[in-house]
């Protein structure tokens, strides 16, 4: 009697001890989740801002008409983009092309007194490093879960409820790392 | 990572809180015997629970409104500041926080910054004019992220705690010894009546002790968990922005200023990113300071070469310091991934003379307190005060007349 009863007390332990970590591993791939959408938000923010960009520096940047068709051309891209690999080449390509936008804006002292252009140009920086903390926190959010599905004895819980690890949200080196080139004539 | 230190926070909130509450009760047991040795003692408990009591009241429910009154911040829009709140919003981001705090203003030209709010619901962070004037973009989201650093780590739950038990202590003790230049006549009605003299010169001695010592120790107590909780920000900061040079040449501009900020005190004064009083003889690491010293910091932060990690931070703490301390709760060193620093922002290198600093911090003061600004068509722009009632305004350069 005494044995079946610390057999089931044994049982309960475990069961509840089992249970705990299923709850947190929940959790982390909410947060996860959640991770990924402030990354949307932003992305979306970066789309809905680049019309209004354009609308303002056409006026004074005659030169670079090729600069502005490709931003137009990656927003449209990563806006219609399907699946997520096709989305983060999009979206890397975008940031790029803001990018060198950001360089040769240099060269046009009119536009940078542009009070207007100014208030642009800041929401612009903010939402670029908005997009870059937004995928930090993410894949932060992402090495934490990954590793707790990898570690005993959470291993086992997750093996029996299928949990899949998530994927990092990575940029392509050639893309977004480099450093703009900046030439002077 | 973060989750760890908050959880050992809490831990260190709870003892601090269940540690001042026996202390207070001592305290209040001593001094109530002191007056009478029958039932003093349970009185003087009695009158420190509820002190203790409604001081946590306050603090808990109240205490970041009077943080913010007592400063004279004021809350902003973003169309008053948009780069700030873009900062704000930023490292909420990054500490993937699910609310915003609140941003206010300090009306003041030195440069200064601090958080408040007991849970991150209701968190705010507050900067001066000065500091938004001084700083650049890359230096103003250091010193955001380190003042976020406070309110995801539950620093200010913490200090605040800390800082009831000190305002308790300090305000037992000033009773107690006010109370022996006035009141002193109960004190010997009891001794003559009482027969255990010697008990009661003994309890007299500890409680006047007590009454000397106890706000001393409570006092460096607060300060020496004030600076630990400075390197951790700062170092939580650095996780945040992942670019240490930001928040260092933002802590360099900080201390290079010889202005005082008017509104800070004595009590407010942990809260600030630097110590917002006594800004020479700062250089040294005494018990009585309540931040670590700036230089120090900024060597720590300039020396993180390798990486951004909790781990990378407390290594250039041990190096800095020549010593091993434990600024880090081991738990926090788990995050083994290496963390890169990340580049500087490369546009914005506009080089702004002292002249256009101070009209920039004048314009943002002008603003916070509600001054109404009229642009002229001759180029120049009018300031009108709150108290100017007239609905028409005229140029003082050409004279054409405004409509306000």
């Amino acid at each position: 009697m005494v044995f079946f009863l610390v057999f089931i007390g044994i049982i309960v332990v475990v069961g509840l001890f089992f249970v705990s970590i299923y709850n947190s591993l929940v959790g982390l791939r909410n947060r996860v989740k959640n991770a990924w959408s402030q990354i949307e938000v932003q992305l979306k923010r970066r789309h809905d801002l680049i019309p209004n960009l354009i609308e303002t520096v056409k006026g004074y940047m005659t030169h670079e008409r090729q600069v502005l068709e490709n931003i137009t051309k990656y927003r449209s891209q990563a806006m219609d983009a399907s699946t997520i690999g096709d989305k983060v080449k999009a979206e890397g390509m975008l940031g790029n092309a803001l990018g060198q936008l950001r360089v040769q804006i240099e060269n046009y002292p009119d536009l940078k007194a542009n009070q207007n252009f100014l208030a642009l140009q800041e929401e612009l920086t903010s939402t670029e490093n908005k997009i870059s903390f937004a995928r930090q926190a993410y894949n932060d959010q992402v090495l934490f879960f990954n590793n707790k599905i990898q570690m005993f004895p959470s291993n086992i819980v997750a093996g029996m409820f299928s949990f899949k690890e998530e994927v990092f949200f990575e940029v392509e080196d050639k893309t977004e790392r480099a450093v703009p080139k900046v030439s002077f004539n | 990572m973060m989750w760890e230190l908050i959880q050992a926070n809490r831990r260190k909130s709870i003892f601090i809180f269940i540690g001042m509450g026996l202390l207070l009760i001592l305290i209040g047991f001593i001094f109530g015997s002191y007056y009478d040795s029958d039932a003093g003692g349970i009185i003087g408990v009695f009158f420190a629970l509820i002190l203790f009591g409604i001081l946590s009241m306050i603090s808990y429910f109240a205490g970041s409104k009077i943080m913010l009154a007592v400063s004279g911040a004021k809350e902003v829009t973003k169309d008053v500041h948009p780069q700030l709140f873009n900062v704000v919003e930023e490292m909420r981001i990054a500490a993937n926080l699910p609310h915003q705090p609140k941003v206010y203003i300090i009306s003041d030209s030195a440069p200064n910054a601090f958080a408040t709010g007991i849970k991150p619901e209701n968190s705010a962070i507050a900067v001066t004019a000065g500091l938004l004037g001084q700083l650049n973009r890359d230096e103003l989201q250091g010193v955001v992220a380190h003042e976020m650093s406070h309110i995801i780590n539950r620093d200010v739950m913490l200090m605040t705690f800390a800082g009831i038990m000190l305002g308790a202590i300090s305000l037992m003790s000033e009773i107690f010894t006010r109370s022996l230049w006035f009141g002193g006549g109960s004190r010997y009605k009891s001794k003559s009546s009482d027969k255990g003299g010697q008990a009661q010169l003994i309890i007299m001695i500890v409680a006047i002790a007590l009454a000397i010592l106890g706000p001393i120790m409570a006092q460096l107590m607060y300060f020496a968990i004030s600076r630990k909780r400075e390197y951790l920000a700062d170092a939580s900061a650095v996780r945040l922005t992942r670019y240490p040079e930001g928040l260092a040449s933002a802590l360099q501009k900080i201390s290079n200023t010889n202005l005082d900020l008017k509104s800070a005190n004595k009590v407010t004064a942990p809260m600030y990113i630097i110590n917002p009083l006594k800004k020479k003889g700062m250089q040294i690491a005494n018990l009585t300071s309540t931040h670590p010293p700036i230089t120090e910091r900024i060597k720590i932060l300039r020396s993180m070469h390798q990486g951004v990690n909790f781990a990378n931070y407390q290594a250039a703490f041990n190096q800095i310091k020549g010593k091993q301390s434990a600024i880090i709760p081991p738990s926090g060193l788990t995050d083994a991934a290496a963390i890169p620093l990340r580049s500087s922002e490369l546009s914005q290198t506009s080089f702004e003379t002292d002249k256009q600093v101070k009209r920039e911090v004048g314009d943002l003061m002008m603003r916070l307190n509600d001054f109404r600004f009229v642009s002229c068509s001759c180029g120049i722009r009018l300031k009108v005060p709150p108290d100017f009632t007239d609905s028409k305004v005229s140029c003082p350069k050409c004279g054409r007349i405004h409509t306000l």
